[in-house]
């Protein structure tokens, strides 16, 4: 490994993200090849139709549709607020949720089923204990 | 298989999170009030089935007993979310059906912090809540209702509509945390919580308890207690089927429409036939959705229903006479007994100012996010 000494990169934010020591960052899914159900993460068994060790990776779209939204003034102490939280309906399959960036946060302006794009940035300065940074996913509109 | 009986059913008023007094001291009460209600002794209860969410380790079961009255009967402690209470009753309910005793007690009790429930730290790396979306529950309820808006068109003003009606009929329920009434404005211009969601339109997180006595049809025979029982028509509990979106959007329609029809198969009855219904209102945009997964209308009605006063109180079906989750209070392993005591009241005939007239039967739902979904069908007896 004569990289080793290198500078470490950002930390996947979730372990569906991957990120390629070449080429750019994707989501991944895992896809049933029995019943062509998607999930986020690796598993053994398929829930929906109970096969087992017939999930296989597939890499995901970066581009879907805004399925739905809920624009958050209330959270937790530290968490920036408003934001919005999106659920994204992924082209080809898969949903994944996230905030959606670069759309404000007025309910007039954000349209139900309007196209969105995956982007990759900085998981918002947040760190780990170790001081690591991340790399997260948001959505903004396509 | 013998016909299973509420005899006994009582809660306490609903107080501020944190308020009350010890986990066991608090379903202690309520369980004293069940009995007594029934007019019997917990010598005569043959088990226990206790609904506890936050406590769940700490055998709160057998501290209530030791509150009330160390019997050594059998105790089962029993967790499943927002639907542990309703678990607690059904567990009961089944053992009765399978003939294994005729007196058993149920209680629920819940002890609760204030704030935001959901969308903590948990998980490995760095915080998520606010940069993946919201998990809390206000964020994850106010999806689910834009689910709704984004098929039929409801609208902010109908949800908070909910909020207004369930205010108005907590102010006939001496037991629920609050009687005041909130005019739309003031549900509308509330502190926004989680689009559509005001804070008007959350649940209270309260400290609660509610215990019912359920008894076999020989025993309420025996005892004399026929008068003011109230028959189980129905006691059904779903989980979650798959569903496309599950890993980031929790579904209760779909266990609720399962739990559904399954109770009025197992009841008898069609949706017309009730009287009333206690839902699970948790947040103001989630009752909109259990208009059409408990079929009270067509698909895409629920606006409507809210917006004609159909679900009010003096209308075709009024939904939440005690003032729901929304003001009566949610302690979350109380909320399904306390639903039965409510539906039971008005079965009796006792539910003074907000009584439903000629009420004979009576559902009660409540979602666990997870998820779990339990519905009971009453009816009238005397």
């Amino acid at each position: 490994m004569a990289d080793q000494g290198a500078t470490k990169g950002p930390l996947p934010v979730v372990d569906f993200l991957k990120i390629p020591a070449q080429g750019e960052p994707y989501l991944e899914g895992h896809r049933c090849k029995s019943c062509s159900a998607i999930y986020l993460g690796a598993r053994e068994v398929c829930s929906k139709c109970g096969t087992r060790g017939q999930l296989e990776p597939a890499k995901l779209s970066n581009q879907g549709k805004l399925y739905v939204y809920s624009i958050v003034h209330r959270s937790f102490p530290g968490v920036e607020v408003p934001y919005v939280s999106a659920v994204v309906d992924l082209d080809g399959g898969g949903t994944v949720k996230g905030n959606l960036i670069g759309a404000g946060a007025d309910p007039e302006k954000i349209k139900m089923g309007m196209p969105v794009r995956v982007v990759f940035k900085d998981a918002l300065g947040r760190k780990d204990r170790e001081g690591n940074a991340y790399l997260s996913y948001f959505f903004e509109p396509a | 298989m013998s016909d299973v009986y509420v005899v006994g059913v009582d809660m306490i008023k609903f107080m501020k999170a944190g308020t009350g007094p010890s986990v066991s001291a608090l379903g202690a009460r309520a369980a004293l009030m069940a009995l007594d209600d029934a007019g019997l002794k917990i010598q005569q209860m043959e088990a226990l089935y206790c609904g506890n969410l936050y406590q769940a380790g700490a055998m709160v079961g057998q501290r209530i007993l030791q509150e009330i009255g160390q019997t050594g009967i059998p105790v089962v402690n029993v967790a499943n979310a927002c639907a542990t209470g309703a678990t607690a009753f059904r567990e009961g309910w089944m053992a009765i059906k399978a003939g294994a005793y005729d007196l058993v007690l149920a209680v629920g009790v819940e002890q609760m912090g204030a704030g935001l429930l959901g969308g903590g730290a948990g998980g490995k790396g760095i915080p998520k809540e606010g940069l993946l979306g919201s998990a809390t529950m206000p964020a994850v309820f106010a999806e689910a209702g834009q689910e709704h808006a984004r098929k039929y068109g409801t609208t902010f003003e109908q949800f908070a509509k909910v909020s207004v009606k369930n205010h108005h009929h907590s102010t006939m329920n001496p037991k629920a945390m609050y009687q005041i009434e909130t005019p739309l404005e003031m549900v509308m211009n509330a502190e926004m919580i989680a689009y559509p969601n005001t804070k008007l339109m959350c649940s209270v997180n309260v400290d609660g308890s509610a215990a019912a006595v359920l008894a076999s049809e020989k025993a309420v025979k025996q005892l004399g207690l026929m008068k003011r029982a109230v028959r189980v028509k129905a006691s059904v509990l779903t989980s979650d089927p798959w569903q496309e979106r599950d890993l980031v959007m929790p579904d209760v329609n779909t266990c609720t429409r399962n739990a559904a029809k399954k109770a009025y198969e197992m009841a008898g009855i069609s949706p017309k036939d009730l009287s009333l219904v206690e839902l699970h209102d948790c947040f103001a945009t989630a009752e909109i959705l259990h208009y059409e997964n408990l079929g009270l209308c067509g698909e895409g009605e629920a606006g409507k229903m809210i917006d004609d006063g159909a679900v009010a109180l003096g209308g075709k079906i009024p939904v939440n006479v005690s003032g729901g989750l929304l003001s009566k209070g949610h302690p979350l392993g109380a909320t399904g007994i306390a639903n039965i005591y409510e539906v039971s009241t008005h079965l009796r005939g006792e539910a003074g100012k907000r009584q439903v007239p000629n009420a004979r039967f009576g559902l009660t739902h409540v979602i666990g996010l997870g998820s779990a979904c339990a519905i009971h069908v009453l009816e009238k007896v005397a």
